[in-house]
């Protein structure tokens, strides 16, 4: 049961690393990442919203909204299908977190706030968080394991961010052709990344 | 000699400021210290962190991979006279048709056959490395104004090191290419680069053209089809698929001295021995670093063995079959140690090295999809370099603003 999870865990976070296996998120990834300090808050955030989103997801999608859900209300709703409402639920509980998480950073940690700006907000659009909800959807995980799934896939793209701002900022010494600054070479950076973490594409746990 | 200084004095006034080919002087300067030592050595930049001079730095690493280059051109020879003695055909390549002129014959015991048999193969590869990053190295000075960077060099050396005898060379001209700019002129040149540009370029290799440069055919050049029971896997291949009994057969000391198929240049632990007692005397490589690959390489296979496994029969491969098998010798010394791409405070590099050892063997072990993981363990590790830097200089910080508190 351990082995399962913690090679689920592995392969949310590495094999299928949101951001450079997937290229989800990427908005965020390429905007907040000129700072460690600023990417490991945004990383945080990204890792405790999507721990917690994950698995609200998952029980508005097994109690409401999947086929047959409803049965435990009455037998009449044994047949109905709301699964179509999953986006539109999906993306209002993100957030929904996101404006805890929000307020909870504005409360306890001010600076980092107003580093991440408008960031924080835009997280409840972060296409990493809401694929998280929509891949646990598809493969059919149970709490216990789009919990570590939420949680895994959240700790890949914060290690994806943090160590993409570490490079950024090492790369201030670089001598980037001036028409390559700032976003071009952040690309080109993220794809070289990516090639690198194909290290891990095919392991089998 | 000093009338050849008087010729490139007049050949090099129209280069100069204001001259009629001012723009292409980084062109007369690369051949100009080719010749002459120059009297104005690199100042700032690119070793910044470094009193070393670059051109001496970059010499010395290019003397260190002479034994690997040496044993490359042997035993390409020699890996393919031995096949060919067995029954197999020589390969329909230009390169056969130059041998065959030769006359030298095909006997595994003649030194000098495999010699010459193993540098018509290695010497193109080396040639278009040279051609191909060159062009872009001098077009990227000219354009951008720097100097022509001997690091180019090296990784122009290191690139037919890591590739199989067969690589077709317009994949090589295409993959030097993409890691000379994609790797590093884009970054502003030698030292600026955040990846390994020969890793790159081997990383390329490996997901573009991956029929070229993996399974069982490219390690030998020569033709095994319509030969039974004959295949040019290599050892590593071979002990991925069965394990320690895919392994028998082979003499530690033979893949110690790199007798085996492989990579040209990446099958002889010895040489690459050599390379690195040249770089630890000089100081150039980072021998936290090695030790740290050794380290992270024994802890993981200890681990896997210890672990065990009914159906992967790669958990029981020992260290000391690890060490001596793949890209492992030439990538922790010459790859691991790349001044530029590894962390510069030294217990993160020992904790970097650790990393590349662990996943290296993690890859060969439990990546079904690869069976060498060396150059992506290191690309992998050059990616979280600047972030180990970054842990450790922050650590620091923290403990002297503690220490400072407390006075």
């Amino acid at each position: 049961m351990l082995q399962h999870f913690l090679s689920l865990a592995v392969k949310a976070a590495f094999v299928e690393n949101m951001a450079l296996a997937f290229f989800l998120g990427m908005c965020s990834f390429l905007a907040v990442s000129k700072k460690v300090e600023t990417a490991l808050g945004l990383g945080a955030a990204v890792v405790v919203v999507m721990g917690l989103a994950t698995p609200m997801n998952w029980a508005l999608h097994t109690f409401l909204l999947r086929e047959g859900a409803l049965a435990w209300a009455s037998p009449q709703l044994a047949t109905v299908d709301l699964s179509f409402l999953n986006f539109l639920s999906f993306i209002g509980s993100i957030a929904a977190m996101v404006q805890v998480v929000e307020m909870a950073v504005d409360r306890y940690l001010p600076k980092l706030y107003a580093a991440l700006g408008v960031f924080l907000p835009l997280i409840a659009v972060n296409c990493a968080i809401l694929g998280g909800s929509l891949f646990m959807v598809e493969r059919d995980y149970t709490l216990a394991e789009s919990t570590v799934f939420g949680v895994s896939s959240g700790f890949g793209f914060l290690l994806a961010i943090v160590a993409l701002a570490a490079l950024r900022e090492k790369m201030k010494y670089s001598n980037v052709p001036s028409g390559l600054r700032g976003l071009g070479i952040t690309f080109i950076v993220t794809g070289l990344m990516a090639i690198a973490f194909m290290l891990f594409s095919g392991i089998q746990l | 000699m000093r009338a050849l200084r008087k010729l490139m004095d007049r050949v090099g006034q129209p280069f100069q400021k204001g001259g009629r080919f001012a723009p292409l002087k980084p062109v007369y300067d690369m051949v100009d210290t080719l010749l002459f030592t120059p009297s104005a050595t690199t100042t700032g930049a690119v070793h910044v962190r470094d009193s070393l001079d670059l051109k001496r730095t970059m010499v010395t690493v290019y003397v260190a991979l002479l034994p690997a280059m040496a044993m490359a051109v042997y035993n390409t020879g020699l890996q393919a006279h031995r096949a060919l003695a067995l029954g197999a055909k020589p390969l329909a390549r230009w390169q056969e048709t130059l041998y065959a002129a030769t006359g030298l014959g095909y006997s595994p015991d003649d030194v000098l056959a495999n010699v010459v048999h193993g540098a018509v193969y290695f010497l193109p590869v080396y040639v278009v490395c040279l051609a191909a990053g060159g062009l872009w190295e001098v077009l990227f000075a000219v354009v951008r104004r720097h100097d022509v960077a001997e690091g180019f060099f090296v990784t122009s050396a290191l690139v037919p090191l890591i590739v199989p005898a067969t690589q077709p060379l317009w994949q090589v001209a295409v993959a030097t290419s993409f890691g000379v700019v994609l790797g590093k002129e884009v970054f502003g040149g030698v030292g600026m680069n955040v990846l390994n540009p020969a890793m790159v370029v081997r990383a390329f290799l490996f997901f573009a053209y991956p029929a070229d440069i993996s399974g069982d055919a490219p390690w030998i050049a020569a033709d095994f089809s319509g030969v039974d029971g004959m295949t040019g896997a290599t050892w590593l291949s071979k002990a991925a698929a069965q394990g320690l009994p895919g392994l028998t057969g082979l003499d530690w000391w033979d893949a110690f001295l790199g007798t085996i198929p492989g990579s040209m240049g990446e099958t002889s632990a010895l040489a690459a021995l050599v390379g690195c007692a040249l770089l630890l005397v000089t100081k150039l490589a980072s021998w936290r670093t090695m030790l740290g690959v050794t380290l992270g390489t024994f802890a993981l296979a200890l681990l896997f063995n210890g672990i065990g496994s009914t159906t992967n029969p790669m958990f029981a491969v020992p260290f000391h079959w690890h060490v001596v098998l793949g890209g492992w010798a030439l990538g922790t010394v010459f790859m691991a140690t790349d001044p530029v791409t590894s962390p510069f405070v030294p217990t993160a590099q020992l904790l970097y090295g650790f990393g590349i050892g662990a996943l290296t063997v993690l890859v060969r072990v439990v990546n079904p999809a690869y069976p060498e993981g060396m150059m992506l363990a290191v690309l992998f590790m050059n990616v979280f370099a600047p972030l180990l830097d970054y842990g450790f200089v922050r650590a620091n910080i923290r403990r002297r603003e503690a220490r400072l508190a407390k006075r």
